[in-house]
Parts: structure tokens; sequence; C-alpha cells
């Protein structure tokens, strides 16, 4: 591995940049995606199409005053924002977006993925309760308890995988899969016949990893206000915000890699990075899109969902995977 | 167990039938209109306050100054006056206000004017902080569009 200083440098400017464009332009697309499909326009008026929006929107809430309200643990109501969007940008560093643009090709990276992911839902968790508020408490607890009942199907699916492919490498995982759609771990059927199945347990997962509808339970608008982020002004909601449409791209990325085979090209035409920054969009694209189709339902019947449904399938998953392993 | 089985079938159909309509909607033609922008024209019995019609032949106001708009407005907001030119047979219109702050455009006046002299405009930017802009000076309008 080049262990020149230009490398992680490069990186970080890399990363930070697509980390940032992402954050700022998928609020863009999710309010032109929200427009279209309720037949609005959406934002029009700042640069073409509306394009200068988020540009906008950042300038007006970096120019607010972060106001800390009387009666708040001041240290934790800081932090949590930034909890919120570091973890997401330290995922970057292990996501491989090709064969060669890696930042770090670490052994355990999906182990560390999630790490970083629970750390995302402790943003949430210190951001409700360090406000004071009850609606933040009330969001804060729905949110713990949401995030346990989805992290579990979404880890055993990751069993699956890890057991397929031998490896705990993203790298490994990706390269695993190359050579055609055939090979991918979603069509996998030699493997176990219910990996699509899998697949959209883990897709589900991912987006209720993200807190977002219909699964936004932790910022109920009609009865929490804003959830943990009601406190929140100024750069403070920026960041949860951004947080929010980074974890989105990190989930999308595992998803991509974990099932979709990564920057495999489906037929070997024009292999390259671009294979697996159209997978991502097509799967933002369809977070988005779920968003704006589906109301979100009362948390006992979330929580049904996750512990009637989608655990013992994934459980069932693991077995019949292992049983293949061992007959074939 | 057969229940919970199509709980779970039937869940995955109808939320396969919501993408579906999304989708589709998605890719349907945009309502929204650009208002200051793009001005919509508005529909045929579409009701602003009234205004004057104008004679084509004489280019003057088809009113002859009956004053029947006056005495039919049940708000008493029309006020008008005319004179008699010099060697002419008819009377002229020099002044017609309409008070649009007590109006309700019940269109009384409208009706009552046999002579088709006035009609609904379709004048609908009327926003202002200030009461009297709403004493809308007709005549003066009338000049005003040529």
């Amino acid at each position: 591995m080049d262990t020149s200083i230009w490398r992680p440098i490069l990186y970080l400017i890399g990363f930070m940049a697509f980390a940032g464009l992402n954050a700022a332009y998928l609020g863009w697309c999710e309010r032109k995606g929200a427009g279209r499909i309720q037949r609005r326009t959406g934002p029009m008026e700042v640069g073409f199409q509306g394009l200068l929006q988020p540009l906008a929107d950042g300038l007006k809430l970096m120019s607010k005053q972060l106001l800390v309200p009387t009666g708040v643990d001041g240290i934790l109501f800081r932090v949590a924002p930034i909890l919120a969007m570091i973890p997401a940008l330290t995922s970057f560093a292990v996501i491989p977006f090709a064969g060669n643009i890696q930042a770090r090709s670490v052994e355990l990276s999906v182990l560390l993925l999630f790490a970083l992911a629970s750390i995302a839902m402790m943003a949430i968790l210190l951001g409700g309760w360090a406000s004071g508020n009850k609606y933040a408490v009330i969001s804060a607890a729905r949110s713990v308890s949401q995030n346990l009942a989805y992290e579990i199907p979404m880890l055993v699916t990751v069993i699956t995988v890890v057991m397929i492919t031998g490896s705990m490498n993203l790298q490994d995982i990706a390269v695993h899969q190359q050579g055609g759609f055939w090979h991918w771990n979603i069509f996998a059927l030699n493997k176990s016949i219910l990996m699509p199945i899998s697949f959209i347990i883990f897709f589900i997962c991912s987006i209720a990893e993200t807190n977002r509808a219909p699964f936004d339970m932790a910022e109920a608008e009609s009865e929490l206000v804003a959830g943990f982020m009601t406190e929140y002004g100024s750069m403070g909601f920026g960041l949860f915000m951004m947080g929010e449409y980074l974890n989105m791209v990190v989930g999308a990325c595992l998803v991509t890699i974990l099932f979709l085979g990564g920057w495999d090209c489906p037929f070997g035409l024009f292999p390259g990075v671009w294979w697996f920054l159209l997978k991502i969009y097509i799967l933002l694209f369809t977070v988005i899109w779920v968003r704006w189709t589906f109301p979100r339902t009362q948390i006992y019947k979330l929580l049904n969902l996750s512990w009637k449904i989608l655990i013992p399938f994934s459980l069932v998953n693991l077995l019949v995977t292992a049983a293949f392993i061992k007959i074939f | 167990m057969s229940e919970y089985w199509n709980d779970v079938i039937g869940g995955s159909k109808s939320l396969l039938i919501g993408l579906s309509i999304t989708a589709r909607e998605f890719f349907k033609p945009v309502v929204t209109e650009q208002y200051p922008w793009v001005v919509p024209e508005m529909t045929e019995r579409f009701r602003g306050h009234i205004e004057l019609i104008k004679d084509e032949k004489t280019g003057k106001p088809k009113c002859i100054v009956c004053g029947m708009c006056m005495r039919g407005c049940p708000s008493g907001c029309i006020s008008l006056a005319g004179k008699k030119p010099e060697g002419e047979k008819k009377k002229a219109l020099t002044k017609y206000h309409l008070d649009f702050t007590t109006c309700s455009l019940c269109g009384t006046c409208i009706e009552s004017c046999n002579f088709g002299a006035i009609q609904f405009s379709k004048d609908y930017n009327l926003a202002s902080t200030r009461k009297e802009d709403y004493i809308f000076d007709l005549l003066k309008r009338l000049e005003e569009q040529g």
C-alpha cells in the first residue's frame, strides 16, 4: 500500500467534497422528487431549476445564531449534532468505490461501519436527552427502541453475506461478486434461495436505521413537533439534516457492496466507478420514492414488522444459507 | 399461521401498489403555475370588481348616467355623476367611483344596467396596505386602458 502523505490528503479532500455535495444536493433531489410525485415543481426560484437552493439554505442556516435554551445540558447539546455528522463522514474511509478507489482497506470494515452507525443513534439519543424537552426525550426513546429492533435483522443478514463470501472486508466482498450480475449476492441463488428476500430485508432496515419516513418515529411532526431536533436551530439543525442524508448515502453504499456487486457492471460493459455511483443513486432515489409514498405507522406496528416478520425471515435465511454451504 | 402469511403477502402487495401509484404520478406533467412569472388567465365567469365598457364607435363609455346601478347597489358603493356637454343630447359620464371596501360582488349593478355598460373585470392583483387604494376611479381606469 502506498504510504505517501498525499494519499490521505487527497482522499480526505475527495471524500469531504463527495460527502458535502451529496448532503447538500440530496436535499434538493428530495424536494424535487417530492414535488414531482405530488405534481408540483419543487424549488424553482434560486438559480436554474432551483439548483442554488441548497447553497442559499446553507448560508441562511449559517447566518443564524446557535441558540442554547436555558435548562439544557450545554455540552451534550452542542456535541450531539457533531456526533450525527462525524460517524457518517468517517464511514467513507472504508467504503470501496471501485477496485482502486478506497481510502483504507480495513479487514473488519463491515464491523466498523455498523459500529459507526450505532454512534449516529447515540447522537439522536444525546440530542433528545440534552434538550430537556419532553417531545425530544420521547423521540429519543422511540428512536432507540426502533434502531435496536432494526439492527438485529440487519446484522443477521450481514452474517449471511459474510458466510457466503468468507470475509468481513468490504473490498473482498465486492471483489467476490465480480463478473456479471449473476454473481451478485442478490442473485446468488446457488448459495441460498432466499437471497432476494434478504436484500429487501437489508434495504428496509437501512431505511429504518436512517430514521426516514415511513420509519421516522423519532421526528414525527404530527405528535412530536420535530422530535429530537425540536430545540435545534441554525447549523445544529443543519448538521442533523446533513447527517441524515450522509447516512442515507452510506446505507446505499452498503447495500450496493453487499448485494449489488459494488462497482461490477452487469454485462461487463464500461467497467468503472460510475456503475457504483449509478447503483447508489438508484437506491437513493428509491429511498426518496418510498418516503413520499408511504405514511408513517404507529410505533408498535413498526416494531411488529421488525420482530415478527424481518427477524424470523432473516434467521430462516441464515439457516438456509448455512445448509446450502454445508451441502454444496 | 395462515393469517400471518396473508398479512405478509397481502401487505407486500399493497406496498407495491402504493409505489406504482407514486411512480405513475412522478411522470405526469406538473400542475403548478409559476404565478408571478406566468400569469394565469381567469375563467370566463370570474367576478372581479366591476369595470366600464367602452363604446367601440365613439370611444367613450357606453354609460348614459341613468344611475340605476347606483340605486340598485345594496351597499351603496357606486357613486357617479355626469353632465350634458354643450350642443349634445345625451349626458356624458364625468365621474364613476367604486368603493370596493364595501362591495360584495353581488352583481346587482350589472343586472340593473339596461345598456350593458358595466361588467365584471378579470382583475385580481389587488393587494394593498391602504384603504384608500380600494376606491377605484373606473372612468380613469377605462381611459388608461386606452
